[in-house]
């Protein structure tokens, strides 16, 4: 069958089982939303800003396991989809972005709406295409579908050229693609996962590092046989969030520059490290030469690259975390290391973090009190970039995969409302939180009107400390207390939420903290922001300072 | 150390400019650069000269296969190789040096393709060091402009990448 190009696009974004666009049109792809218009099969939610559509549809891509679909015009349409795919592209989230471009013969002319998007956006996609042959647009498609959800997943960007969504094409549907340079290993070797086995059937002092890595592979059920199996304790980054459940004893939270106490000293004092989807990143590492010094390490990643790129492991596993530990699983008895346990109760007893009292409102207080509120219900909590995002890593647990979204390796303020809204439309039945900053959440303010014109029941707090908390923190240690340029000044951010339509809240006093978190849930016709006034000079501890070794915490 | 690395690519648009920006993204410097078809009209052939050590060009190699259209990376440090460089050189050349200056061109096999009754271009291929050593025999004679290829390299023997 014949059809314009815009239209066996949509018809391939259906077999590829698109539900959901998150997009904003323009002059470049008239001839798609055209096509959309016709596609109820599709859902297209309308944002403010295209970097909205792109971390909507990376908060929906993390918290469904499906891959993301974005749509932006040529020119500013896809420059402001950039900040959103290279947020995608750090944390390996597998997002499809299509944007509009100027005709072909157009094309190098610096005519009207043009940017070389591909050129752009080269260095922050697992891959890009320009089509420049209507015919070859099928394929294209599929092949984009493919990279971004399987192997290591990432953002993939189709450019399409006003004529080629206007040709008339056959419509075809390519059962079986050719990418000759690409064949990700999910297996592992098993000379590998049997070094591997063995090693951990003889450690003393064995612990998890996992990233992730395991939640991308699903790989969170044999993660939880393997660290029950061998008794071994489980450290997770920001990313690995979720992938253990973090009540279980076995669990001793985040590590690395603002990761608990006996986490850190666990990395310092363990005989084999066993990372697994996580790749040593600085702020997890910090000093590297002095990272794990005791440690045997095992590295199992999916991309090759990463193994080596930051330590050397002794035992390198290049393969798919699912398929891996479960192979490493198999081949492990049952063992128990109640010395190395005893060692980590005695961190547990040396340092609990402590705060101090106040008559104002304490951040750690907040959150602990949104999660006593909310640790019964079906949640997902997103967040922006800050201390918040620290405070809420650290002080709201996780149980299981999917059920957390923060931008770990770009750190983009600005990334939570609209990832949140990417989560409440991938998971219309969960309560989805959002912990947001007075700093973060003006970045991307504008996306409220988004929540609030698809009545989504986003709960949103803003830790609301009237200064960019995070860098005031650092200017405060490493700059002497040269607060430059960090402090806020802010509207009534309640009133703002209101104005746009949003239900606002505003929470100064300690006393009204519980009402206003239980008002907040009631709410199920629009989103609710809580703007909590918390005490401004907060400090996020424990704290490696950049370059010290993680056992060199700042704990007060 | 120097290490010579042969990609073999899909021949399509912007191959060379990830190849290339990959290089400058990650930090690496490339030495010399050279690309073109390979007797599959699908499949070009970029040769690299860079400096690393062992683990950065580990990383480069890998780097370079996470590029969707990059088929097979090879590294020759430890392997046979026949390696060439062509270049041009245009040198200044009255008629009474003509003589002594077309006697150095045939001791390192280099051929005279332009002639002009102020100058010669030499044409000559070979190892970097050779065309070396002839660029700086006739630099007394006055270099007008010259021009060098990136290095290409096949492996010795009957196997191929």
């Amino acid at each position: 069958m014949r059809m314009k190009g815009a239209q066996v696009l949509v018809e391939l974004l259906k077999k590829e089982g698109v539900e959901v666009i998150f997009g904003y049109p323009g002059g470049a792809v008239l001839d798609i939303y055209d096509a959309l218009f016709d596609t109820p099969e599709i859902r297209h939610i309308l944002v403010r800003h295209e970097q909205g559509a792109a971390h909507a549809a990376d908060g929906y891509a993390r918290t469904t396991g499906k891959v993301g679909v974005c749509i932006a015009t040529s020119g500013p349409g896809a420059t402001n989809l950039v900040t959103g795919l290279a947020t995608a592209y750090m944390d390996s989230i597998p997002i499809v972005a299509l944007t509009g471009q100027v005709f072909t013969h157009l094309i190098g002319k610096d005519s009207f709406q043009e940017a070389d998007t591909t050129g752009i956006t080269m260095p922050i996609t697992k891959h890009n295409f320009l089509v420049t042959k209507a015919e070859d647009l099928p394929y294209v498609i599929r092949e984009a579908f493919y990279l971004a959800a399987t192997g290591r997943p990432g953002p993939v960007l189709v450019d399409l050229p006003r004529d080629v969504q206007q040709k008339m094409i056959e419509l075809v549907y390519p059962e079986k693609i050719k990418i000759p340079g690409y064949r990700p290993t999910y297996k592992g070797h098993a000379k590998q996962v049997k070094l591997a086995a063995e090693a951990i059937q003889e450690a003393k002092r064995p612990l998890l590092y996992v990233g992730g890595g395991v939640i991308a592979s699903g790989a969170s059920d044999v993660l939880f046989e393997l660290a029950t199996k061998a008794d071994i304790p489980v450290v997770h980054t920001l990313m690995g969030k979720g992938a253990f459940p973090e009540s279980h004893p076995l669990s001793l939270g985040m590590l690395g520059m603002h990761g608990t106490y006996w986490a850190n000293k666990a990395v310092m004092r363990c005989d084999l490290l066993i990372a697994v989807g996580a790749r040593f990143d600085d702020r997890v590492t910090g000093k590297l030469d002095t990272f794990a010094p005791h440690a045997r390490i095992i590295h199992i990643d999916i991309d090759p690259a990463e193994i080596g790129k930051n330590v050397k492991p002794h035992i390198p596993i290049v393969g798919d975390a699912r398929m891996v530990l479960g192979e490493i699983v198999k081949r492990i008895e049952p063992i128990t290391h109640p010395e190395w346990h005893e060692e980590i109760s005695a961190w547990k007893k040396e340092y609990t973090p402590k705060y101090r009292e106040s008559d104002r409102l304490l951040p750690h207080h907040v959150i602990e009190r949104i999660y006593e509120k909310t640790k019964h219900l079906d949640t997902i909590v997103v967040t922006d970039v800050g201390q918040h995002q620290m405070w809420a890593a650290q002080k709201y647990p996780r149980e299981k995969p999917r059920t957390w979204a923060s931008s770990g390796g770009l750190g983009t303020m600005g990334y939570g409302l609209p990832a949140s809204i990417g989560a409440q439309i991938g998971n219309p039945d969960k309560t989805v939180i959002l912990i947001s900053g007075d700093g973060s959440i003006f970045m991307k303010i504008q996306e409220l009107v988004t929540a609030v014109n698809y009545c989504l029941p986003i709960k949103i707090f803003v830790m609301n400390n009237s200064y960019l908390g995070m860098v005031r923190q650092w200017q405060g240690c490493l700059y002497r207390g040269r607060y430059s340029c960090t402090r806020l000044v802010n509207p009534d951010i309640a009133q703002v939420a209101r104005a746009f339509g949003a239900f606002g809240i505003s929470v100064t006093e300690k006393e009204d903290l519980d009402r206003a978190i239980e008002e907040a849930l009631k709410v199920t016709d629009r989103p609710v922001l809580v703007d909590c006034h918390i005490a401004e000079e907060e400090n996020v501890l424990p704290f490696v300072p950049p370059g010290k070794s993680l056992d060199e915490m700042i704990l007060e | 150390m120097e290490h010579i690395i042969a990609v073999l690519v899909e021949n399509k648009p912007r191959v060379l400019a990830r190849v290339a920006s990959l290089f400058a993204r990650r930090g690496y410097n490339i030495e010399s650069l050279a690309v073109g078809p390979t007797q599959d009209p699908n499949i070009s052939r970029i040769t690299l000269v860079v400096a690393g050590n062992e683990s950065v060009l580990e990383q480069i190699t890998k780097q370079l296969y996470k590029l969707i259209e990059v088929i097979k990376v090879s590294d020759f440090s430890d392997t046979p190789v026949v390696d060439r460089e062509l270049a041009l050189i245009k040198v200044h050349a009255p008629s009474n040096l003509r003589g002594e200056i077309a006697q150095t061109a045939e001791i390192f096999r280099a051929r005279i393709v332009d002639v002009d009754e102020e100058s010669l271009i030499i044409e000559v291929t070979g190892t970097p060091d050779k065309i070396d050593a002839l660029e700086q025999l006739l630099r007394k004679y006055g270099i007008i402009e010259m021009t060098r290829t990136g290095r290409i390299a096949l492996a010795r023997g009957s196997k191929s990448l």
